[in-house]
């Protein structure tokens, strides 16, 4: 089977400003990958190069082996903020991304994965109506009801209260098991990288490299109590605090 | 306040929007009743009502009123889809925008009455001058308001529709269109003040009906009643309008989350509210 993504030696610059010194990962199918790192390390920009909203990049990225130069329908993307349309309800949100978006299938889709976020109640609501994490979840429903092969989402939960946060992490592990997508996540919330990922990436200071991988063991469903994530929490953090006093020793 | 006064109050529309009408023509049928202004300077209320009934009679009211309606009609019509045309192009189109918009933004700084005499002069005077005048009043409100609109579209939205790889086209049809149509609105609605403001004028300018010929005429032959029904006819139009211009509006951006919206749902809910009430 082909390797959903791969990225090689990548590298991007803003300007004069390096911003990503040449990046390698290889994700599997189905798996899930968190990205951490401080801000300003180029992880948002990281998601973008591979959802080819920008190409001016060197370096390779492939997607199914496909070389990415634009927007694929086999890369979805999930937003900080939910980027609903306003005039539209849920339900035409949703089914925004899809070319059928009128015939019978795509409306069995659209509800599918509307019960999916648990949403089907709010199928005819406007953007307007919804909370903040219903609006993040109807976001999530547009992005799985294309059903890609890869799954990229730039820190969904962050803007997020505690609660609502952690309900939304469980929303996406339930996604996650029935559509079975290559997930890339950025967050910057170490719980729940620990939480969701079948590997943690970090990146270092900008700019991003790979600094370290971490694997977590644990098998799904996992325990937010599981003392196995919460060590890898502090092995995460203090690789993060090294990163930091490093930048400090140089400065 | 007691509870059930609470009640009446919501269920009674408010009186509040009808206080300064009824004042100024208080103000005015007062102003000649206690010999403030001569009944021929200011004709009180009975006497242009009678003047209108006289009108009406002689069918003189119907024809004025429908001429200037058509008037303004037809040049609202063709101002406002040459504006949405003009503004679509250059507000989508790079290209669009530096072939038009400086020329444009100069034209606009001409005041547009400054047109009427060469409108005149061109295009003789029958109908076309007057509706061109007053398409040239609708035109520019809504072309600037729809390129600012456009100019304006969130690009965090732009960018939801370039992940699906849409086309340019779809793009504007599906996400920046709708996305300016507030701005649309708006403009429509100033343009809309401007047509009646320019209908005005042109029929100042050799017409044989309207109301803006009535004014004239009127002040010709000093019937300053005829002056006074003219206006008072003009600004129950003119209000027309524009809350037929709202209620479209209303309608069409139930789906904004502004405070304008919130009020006029606030009331939907209320008319709920009561009806479901025994």
């Amino acid at each position: 089977m082909s390797q959903p993504l791969a990225i090689a030696k990548l590298r991007k610059r803003y300007g004069d400003t390096p911003v990503l010194g040449g990046i390698d990962l290889e994700v599997d199918a189905g798996e899930i990958v968190a990205v951490v790192g401080p801000s300003g390390c180029g992880k948002s920009t990281l998601l973008r190069l591979i959802a080819g909203l920008d190409t001016r990049f060197s370096g390779e990225i492939r997607v199914a082996d496909s070389l990415v130069c634009g927007p694929d329908p086999r890369v979805g993307l999930v937003f900080q903020e939910p980027r609903l349309f306003p005039w539209l309800s849920v339900s035409e949100n949703v089914a925004f991304g899809l070319r059928d978006a009128a015939t019978p299938r795509a409306r069995d889709l659209v509800r599918d994965t509307l019960g999916v976020v648990g949403l089907t109640a709010f199928a005819q609501a406007l953007p307007k109506q919804l909370s903040g994490g219903m609006a993040q979840r109807a976001a999530l429903a547009r992005a799985l009801v294309t059903e890609p092969q890869v799954l990229l989402l730039d820190e969904p939960f962050s803007s997020l209260d505690a609660f609502t946060r952690m309900r939304l992490q469980d929303h996406l592990v339930a996604a996650w098991t029935r559509y079975r997508p290559t997930l890339v996540l950025v967050t910057h919330d170490l719980d729940e990288a620990v939480y969701l990922a079948d590997r943690v990436v970090l990146l270092g200071e900008r700019p991003g490299r790979v600094q370290d991988v971490l694997r977590v063991a644990p098998e799904r469903p996992r325990d937010r109590r599981d003392p196995t994530l919460l060590g890898l929490r502090v092995a995460l953090l203090e690789a993060l605090h090294l990163e930091r006093s490093q930048v400090g020793v140089a400065v | 306040m007691s509870a059930s006064a609470a009640s009446r109050g919501r269920r009674l529309p408010s009186a509040l929007p009808w206080i300064l009408p009824v004042a100024i023509v208080a103000g005015w049928w007062g102003s000649t009743a206690f010999g403030i202004f001569e009944v021929h300077q200011m004709p009180p209320p009975p006497v242009v009502f009678e003047s209108a009934q006289n009108m009406w009679a002689r069918g003189l009211l119907q024809q004025d009123v429908m001429s200037t309606v058509a008037r303004v009609l037809e040049g609202f019509a063709v101002g406002s889809v040459v504006a949405i045309l003009l503004a679509t192009l250059t507000g989508l189109w790079r290209k669009g925008e530096e072939a038009f918009e400086p020329t444009l933004q100069a034209l606009r700084t001409v005041p547009t009455l400054a047109w009427a005499p060469l409108l005149l002069l061109w295009l003789g005077i029958d109908e076309p001058p007057k509706v061109a005048l007053v398409a040239i009043g609708a035109f520019f409100p809504t072309y600037v308001n729809l390129v600012a609109g456009i100019k304006g579209v969130d690009r965090k939205l732009v960018e939801v529709a370039r992940v699906y790889n849409l086309s340019d086209l779809e793009i504007a049809r599906r996400v920046v269109l709708p996305a300016s149509l507030p701005s649309l609105l708006t403009g429509l609605r100033l343009g809309a003040t401007q047509a009646w403001l320019f209908v005005v004028v042109a029929e100042f300018f050799g017409a044989a009906t309207g109301l803006g010929f009535r004014l004239t005429d009127s002040q010709q032959s000093t019937r300053v009643d005829l002056m006074f029904l003219a206006i008072v006819v003009l600004a129950i139009l003119g209000k027309v309008t524009d809350s037929l211009i709202r209620m479209v509006e209303r309608r069409m951006l139930s789906w904004q989350d502004t405070i304008g919206q919130m009020s006029a749902e606030k009331a939907a809910r209320e008319t709920e509210l009561r009806q479901g009430l025994p």
